[in-house]
């Protein structure tokens, strides 16, 4: 051959320099000449965050608390800021900022500490005796005489904001996308980042470090097949919606004219939306009729036996949080740690299940709802949609415990939170077909408890995961605010222990919280 | 916090021993003993011993009725409230005299000790010892 004559991988006609390479695409470890070839300029550093939404965010606070300087990360992401994606799912599912998450008052992502929890800052901010009691009063006969205290989206938000500053987040951010991470022969992995168009001189930028966290939130929304169908078929996106979606018109037209809604799903944002619905009704005084259709319908008290007994009634299951309370660092967190296979899906399956916190308030717009008969609830799974007579409103056939039936409403709200498959992120499809990562009993990454994603070594370095793509590992309540805390707590210990990063102990843990509460810089 | 048996054993021991030790080195000497000082604090000191004593024994049982709760947790005012039986209970065997070294306790010195030392593990627990220990909570309580 001769040498005039250019290398078939590296040359093909539609790779402009600067760009993934076929010779790239299909090799599993790179060299670092493949990289130099391909023109993909590189930049070292040692720790690399993919996602840059929460559980970016709270891993890089962790790291810059135990002393690693913000030169050191590197945080890709397309977001702002961190919390911009979970904003806009609470608000589209009707939490706006000043309403509550469900959250306990301890998991506050801007102080990995958790003390003082929200509650006690809520308390000391308050403007009037009973704005400053109430907050102290609820955590402390939590949740027996009130309900769990949880905190309002608004202060979660800006609390975060003000830790992004203190911690000089903001340096470590470089926009883009993300398209692959990959192993890097001589250890550590390389982070292809496509950078916004024009923002570079390439195509690609290569990030080349020892360390990878990967945590890209949920790989995307999957709508049921019922759902999927009608809007295939009947191209209507107005009058059957999901609640993850923007569906204000929905209560818009119900102001214009009385209606009838249909909602589907026993969650939590069933429940956001039913509160909306009748907060509009009491506001306005319109005439909204509400079914809510339960796919599993609870009537009381449900478990497998007196030690497991989750509370229920009129088709909901009550808890207080995404998981019950002691997954986060209780009796549960302890024997989930010990489960391996279907021993542990089994396990998440016990605990898991829709449900919605129990709050009186909620409960006491139902029972309203009931006794006036513009609430109804019942047990069913859909069967089809199709649009109503002349085009008006919309069918919804439905297979119930009693047969067969069909149900007319002006807006069907589906309130069901599928999430797509892992491979539906080209990230963590790229990580399973190319750099040996598996999957979990629950079929997400599967990671160890130090949330290192198995089969993914590249010595010395590591590539680890977080957030709710690894949701079915050791420890259950990875796609929650503390849940991503004690990832990203496990993730900075295992740094310590390579030599990375100090371990944070009792003396630098009291001066670097007297640092925070003051908010002095890092 | 959210503690597994073997948290709540060790945070029992450690914070009332420590914790607990502290104060009553700092509060006994006002404590209305009429007793020397000496005389008090040995007193003091064996009440404490028992808190941690009995308390052992009394953690078992809290263990098991958190058994029937679905969440498995154990809600904050509890840990406060518990004082109460613990605190009768220690009551009833000095004044039986089932407790080796101590002998009368006057009422109040009893009540004194026994709720400030109280209130002040608990509310350390609730919060602040998370700051010096931050493993601490999501490990159930467990130090070690």
């Amino acid at each position: 051959m001769s040498g005039d004559q250019p290398l078939p991988q590296s040359a093909a006609p539609t790779t402009e320099p600067g760009d993934l390479t076929p010779e790239l695409i299909d090799t599993d470890i790179w060299t670092d000449e493949m990289v130099a070839r391909a023109g993909i300029p590189v930049v070292p550093v040692p720790f690399v965050t993919v996602g840059g939404g929460i559980g970016s965010f709270v891993t890089v606070d962790y790291l810059r608390i135990y002393g690693v300087p913000a030169q050191q990360i590197v945080v890709l992401t397309g977001l702002d800021v961190p919390w911009q994606s979970y904003e806009y799912l609470t608000r589209v599912s009707q939490i706006p900022r000043t309403e509550r998450l469900r959250s306990d008052s301890q998991s506050r992502p801007d102080n990995i500490w958790g003390f003082p929890s929200y509650a006690l800052s809520e308390a000391f901010a308050a403007k009037s005796l009973k704005e400053f009691l109430w907050p102290l009063w609820n955590v402390f006969t939590e949740p027996i005489l009130t309900n769990y205290f949880t905190p309002r989206a608004g202060q979660a938000f800006s609390t975060m904001e003000k830790e992004m500053n203190r911690i000089g987040y903001l340096q470590s951010v470089r926009k883009g996308q993300v398209r692959m991470v990959r192993r890097r022969a001589g250890g550590g992995y390389y982070t292809i980042l496509t950078p916004p168009a024009g923002a570079a001189p390439t195509k690609r930028i290569a990030y080349q470090s020892q360390y990878v966290h990967i945590a890209i939130g949920y790989p995307g929304l999957r709508l049921l097949k019922d759902l999927q169908d009608y809007r295939e078929r009947y191209r209507d996106p107005t009058k059957v919606v999901n609640a993850y979606e923007p569906h204000e018109q929905v209560y818009d037209q119900l102001r214009i004219r009385p209606g009838k809604v249909i909602v589907r799903g026993g969650g939590i944002v069933a429940s956001r939306v039913l509160q909306r619905l009748i907060d509009d009704r009491d506001k306005y005084n319109l005439r909204t009729e509400i079914l809510q259709v339960f796919r599993t319908f609870y009537t009381g008290p449900h478990g497998k036996n007196v030690f497991n007994r989750r509370p229920g009634g009129h088709g909901w299951a009550y808890q207080g949080f995404n998981y019950p309370k002691s997954v986060w660092g209780g009796q549960l967190k302890e024997k989930m740690a010990k489960l391996e296979g279907d021993a542990r899906a089994q396990a998440y399956e016990e605990m898991g299940g829709t449900n919605t916190p129990f709050r009186k308030d909620w409960l006491e717009q139902l029972k309203r709802g009931r006794s006036q008969g513009w609430y109804r609830e019942m047990q069913g799974a859909f069967d089809s949609l199709r649009p109503g007579p002349n085009g008006a409103g919309v069918v919804v056939a439905m297979s119930t415990q009693h047969g067969a039936l069909e149900e007319y409403a002006d807006f069907v709200v589906d309130c069901t939170g599928l999430e797509a498959d892992i491979r539906e992120s080209r990230v963590l499809a790229d990580l399973l077909d190319h750099s040996g990562a598996g999957r979990n009993p629950k079929g997400r990454l599967d990671v160890n408890a130090q949330f290192e994603v198995i089969g993914t070594r590249s010595r010395p370095g590591r590539l680890y995961a977080s957030g709710s793509s690894t949701l079915g590992g050791p420890f259950p309540g990875v796609d929650t605010f503390l849940g991503l805390q004690i990832s990203a707590q496990e993730i900075a210990d295992d740094l310590a222990r390579l030599g990375f990063v100090k371990r944070l102990g009792p003396g630098r843990s009291i001066a670097q919280w007297w640092r925070w509460a003051r908010n002095r810089p890092i | 916090m959210l503690p597994t048996l073997n948290g709540r054993l060790q945070s029992r021991i450690l914070v009332t021993a420590i914790l607990g030790g502290i104060w009553t080195l700092i509060i006994t000497p006002v404590l209305p003993t009429g007793a020397p000082l000496g005389e008090s604090y040995k007193t003091t000191f064996i009440i404490l011993l028992t808190v941690i004593v009995l308390g052992v024994l009394w953690e078992f049982l809290y263990h098991f009725l958190q058994q029937f709760r679905w969440e498995k947790d154990w809600p904050t005012s509890w840990g406060l409230f518990t004082g109460i039986n613990e605190g009768l209970l220690i009551w009833l065997l000095i004044n039986l005299g089932w407790i080796p070294g101590v002998g009368q306790v006057p009422g109040w010195a009893f009540v004194i000790q026994f709720c400030t030392t109280w209130f002040l593990i608990w509310a350390v627990q609730n919060g602040p010892l998370r700051v010096p220990f931050i493993r601490w909570r999501f490990n159930g309580g467990r130090f070690l």
